[in-house]
């Protein structure tokens, strides 16, 4: 009998699902990034791809940042759809000033004329044991910057189909993709497709509180969630997903609905996008809160090499299991 | 309606004026603004829930007609 | 600032125990506004508040039986509100520095700044946002609520609690109150009423009145309203006499330290309890009512004195008293007057009786009215003047 109806994929699989599909798609689109071709992508996400599109869409660069994120740039101008790899967040440092001072000023800059359709992917986060130079969450500077729309991959059906919603977009989007889930299995549907880059989502309803996260945060909160179910506390997981434009609408139905919120992300705590919900919810929800808003963040510290302490620097399951029993001991 | 429905419902209106006091004390012949205490302000109010219950309109001029409970159901009756 | 105090109702009221405040601290209020229940011998009585302003700080609590003219909150007035925060945290600040400079004058002089935080005064209630709002749609007071959350702030579920508990206590409460206020009322009975006839030098005067004209005037009138707007004599008598009033307004006045007559004519109407008990809600401006509005007056007023709900200011500022207790029943009363005020007219049962006119006997409904006054404030001469009027108001309603 063969009536599955899911696929059972590793997030890496499910972002190459998606790269592919991308280029079937549409000539116009093409992949540029360092080792994306011959290597097969440094995690791998393009194995195969030199062979089946070849080097015009497959393309090779080399290690300048700056130099390949602007070709990105000005493809885009030309009529292109590229998909720049940036291999590692903090590697994009070095392309700061292409992708702030030209792709996310250039439709502002010429009235209205032209459109900068680049969508730059780049692999965040910590977890691999890749040391502080290579573990950086730098969502929060993204988000920052208006005419950026800044996505965060947390699932495996965004893995799936974020990029290709991406495409679409006239304007340049940032895709934030994670090292350390590449590995993870989960199930999508067989016919996964394109996902919305618009709204945050609900990733799991409850009522007690609303746990609102993104990245690696969601699944880590999905599995604090069920672990709190079995103690009677019914937590909500929103999933933020949109980190710029950030969207509201979700966040504030969660807060009337739970009236407690736990925001967990991996980013430094200071001057984050938890900072930012955090005055959101003060600005449009207050008279909802019954409790002080909590959070759970990155601490404050360049991301350690060893895996103990790698692992105390971010937020674990147990940390959301431990806040969340905390805020509501009082029950 | 019959008679004890009527009686049940002009019951709860005497009930609505002068709740201290148990409508069932009340005699079939007894006076009813005697036994209430109804003065003409309470009296009114009774004639106004006739009129909401009963759809009957009671003329100032028969209101000697309707004294006590026996007299008031049959008026009840042949007014409707 | 304005202190609220607890208000007189009468001239035999000395204290009243503050049941429930309908405002909480930083509320705002407005003249006319009901700002809390307060349980006097008349019964449970809606205190207002004269004012316009920002409630300050409630002084007296809940359930507490203080005198007349105890401060009960203080009110700081419209636009006075800014100016009032700074001066106060001023007056904390000076103060502070002044116990300081006390405490330390062995050492040496304060110099330390004051801090910011030492301004803030440390009893500040923590509450979250949520139960906050929920507080104020739900009515509770806050200051009476030991709060279960962090850091033993007040949360939703200690709101939630209250109200359940406010209103199962309210179900139970409010048939308490009526029993202990129907005690208290038999008690401010006794208490006005042997004062007045201790104090008060009565005489009586009576009159009967051909009402036949009005009964007709009234019978042609109800014809043409619907039921429910159906006028009864009560509101003749009434009209007719502020109109009396107008004419001879001695009767309308309060024996203090002397005659003083009163300019407005808010004519008290005795209301009887079936059980005893009698209470007097003004009917204010009387003079200035049409029938019809008396009517819509009576309908809101009688059921609510009967509930013993009652206004303050309905309570204590009736003029002149109008008792018509004889309705159905008997002919001829003749009242106990109620100080401060120096007369009470007396409407008996409307009755027919042998007429004699212009050399003839007929059959005619006739009324006998009773006036009772203080002689101190009022002689024979003018008093009969009154009646003389009240009957010529009544015999001629069409101009009432």
């Amino acid at each position: 009998m063969n009536t599955k109806t899911t696929l059972r994929i590793t997030y890496r699989e499910a972002l190459k699902h998606g790269l592919r599909e991308a280029l079937i798609n549409d000539d116009m689109v093409f992949l540029m990034g360092e080792d994306v071709g011959r290597y097969g992508g440094a995690f791998a996400v393009s194995k195969g791809f030199l062979e089946e599109f070849g080097e015009d869409r497959i393309m090779d660069v080399p290690l300048s940042e700056s130099g390949f994120v602007g070709a990105g740039i000005g493809a885009a101008l030309g009529g292109m759809r590229p998909i720049v790899e940036v291999m590692t967040v903090n590697f994009s440092l070095l392309a700061l000033d292409q992708i702030i001072n030209n792709a996310s000023t250039l439709l502002h800059m010429s009235g209205g004329q032209i459109n900068v359709p680049v969508v730059i992917r780049m692999n965040s986060g910590i977890g691999n044991q890749l040391a502080a130079q290579h573990s950086h969450s730098w969502e929060p500077f993204y988000a920052h910057v208006p005419g950026l729309k800044v996505v965060s991959v947390g699932t495996h059906e965004d893995a799936r189909g974020m990029l290709l919603t991406a495409l679409e977009s006239p304007d340049p989007v940032i895709i934030f993709e994670y090292t350390s889930l590449l590995n993870m299995e989960s199930e999508i549907p067989l016919d996964s497709g394109a996902m919305d880059i618009d709204k945050a989502k609900v990733r799991r309803e409850g009522k007690d509180v609303s746990i609102i996260t993104y990245g690696p945060g969601v699944y880590k909160a999905l599995a604090a969630a069920e672990e709190l179910n079995l103690s009677g506390i019914d937590a909500e997981v929103v999933d933020l997903r949109v980190l710029n434009p950030i969207d509201n609408e979700t966040i504030l139905t969660s807060v009337a609905k739970t009236h407690r919120v736990l925001i967990v992300e991996e980013a430094w705590r200071s001057v984050s996008i938890s900072s930012e919900i955090i005055s959101r919810i003060m600005e449009h929800a207050f008279f909802d809160l019954d409790a002080p808003v909590q959070r759970l963040c990155g601490v404050e510290v360049p991301i350690p090499y060893p895996k103990h302490l790698e692992d105390a620097s971010i937020p674990q399951k147990e940390d959301i299991v431990n806040s969340i029993l905390n805020m509501v001991q009082y029950d | 309606m019959n008679d004890q429905e009527v009686k049940a419902t002009i019951f709860k209106l005497l009930h609505k004026i002068a709740p201290d006091i148990d409508p069932e004390e009340l005699e079939m012949n007894d006076n009813i603004r005697e036994v209430f205490g109804i003065d003409s302000f309470d009296f009114l109010q009774f004639i106004i829930g006739l009129d909401e219950k009963f759809g009957v309109t009671t003329p100032e001029d028969d209101y000697g007609k309707i004294t006590t409970l026996n007299a008031l159901i049959s008026y009840i009756k042949s007014a409707k | 600032m304005i202190e609220f105090k607890m208000p007189s109702l009468g001239a035999d009221m000395e204290d009243g125990t503050l049941v429930e405040w309908r405002v909480k601290s930083g509320e705002a209020v407005k003249r006319g506004d009901i700002i809390a229940d307060v349980d006097t011998q008349k019964g449970l009585i809606e205190i207002e508040v004269f004012e316009e302003g920002t409630v300050d700080r409630l002084v007296v609590k809940e359930g507490e039986k203080v005198p007349v003219g105890t401060v009960m909150a203080t009110i700081i007035p419209i636009g006075a509100l800014e100016s009032s925060r700074k001066e106060s945290v001023q007056v904390k600040a000076v103060s502070e520095v002044k116990q300081k400079a006390k405490t330390q004058i062995t050492t040496e002089p304060a110099k330390q700044p004051l801090k910011e935080g030492s301004i803030v005064s440390h009893k500040h209630l923590k509450i979250s946002p949520l139960a906050k709002r929920m507080a104020v749609e739900k009515g509770i007071d806050l200051t009476t609520i030991k709060g279960s959350g962090p850091e033993g702030s007040i949360v939703k579920k200690d709101i939630e609690l209250a109200a359940k508990t406010k209103e199962e206590s309210h179900m139970e409460a409010s048939e308490e109150k009526k029993e202990i206020a129907s005690r208290g009322i038999r008690d401010a009975i006794a208490m006005a009423m042997s004062r007045s006839n201790r104090e008060i030098p009565h005489f009586y005067l009576e009159t009967r009145i051909d009402i036949s004209k009005a009964l007709e005037w009234l019978k042609e009138t109800n014809k043409e309203r619907e039921l429910k707007d159906r006028l009864l004599s009560v509101v003749l008598l009434i009209k007719a006499t502020a109109r009396a009033i107008k004419e001879v307004p001695v009767v309308n006045a309060y024996w203090e330290n002397g005659l003083q007559l009163k300019d407005v004519i808010n004519i008290g109407f005795a209301v009887s309890l079936r059980k005893g008990g009698v209470v007097i809600p003004a009917i204010h401006d009387a003079d200035q009512k049409s029938p019809a509005e008396l009517m819509t007056l009576l309908k809101d007023l009688i059921p609510r004195a009967r509930a013993l709900k009652l206004r303050s200011s309905e309570l204590s500022e009736s003029t002149i008293t109008l008792t018509n207790v004889g309705e159905g029943n008997v002919d001829k009363v003749f009242g106990v007057i109620y100080p401060p005020q120096v007369a009470i007219i007396g409407f008996g049962n409307i009755v027919e009786e042998a007429w004699a006119e212009n050399g003839a006997i007929s059959a005619r409904p006739v009324i006998h009215v009773t006036l009772a006054a203080d002689h101190r404030a009022i002689d024979g001469y003018l008093a009969g003047r009154f009646l003389t009027a009240l009957k010529h108001h009544l015999q001629n309603p069409e101009t009432l």
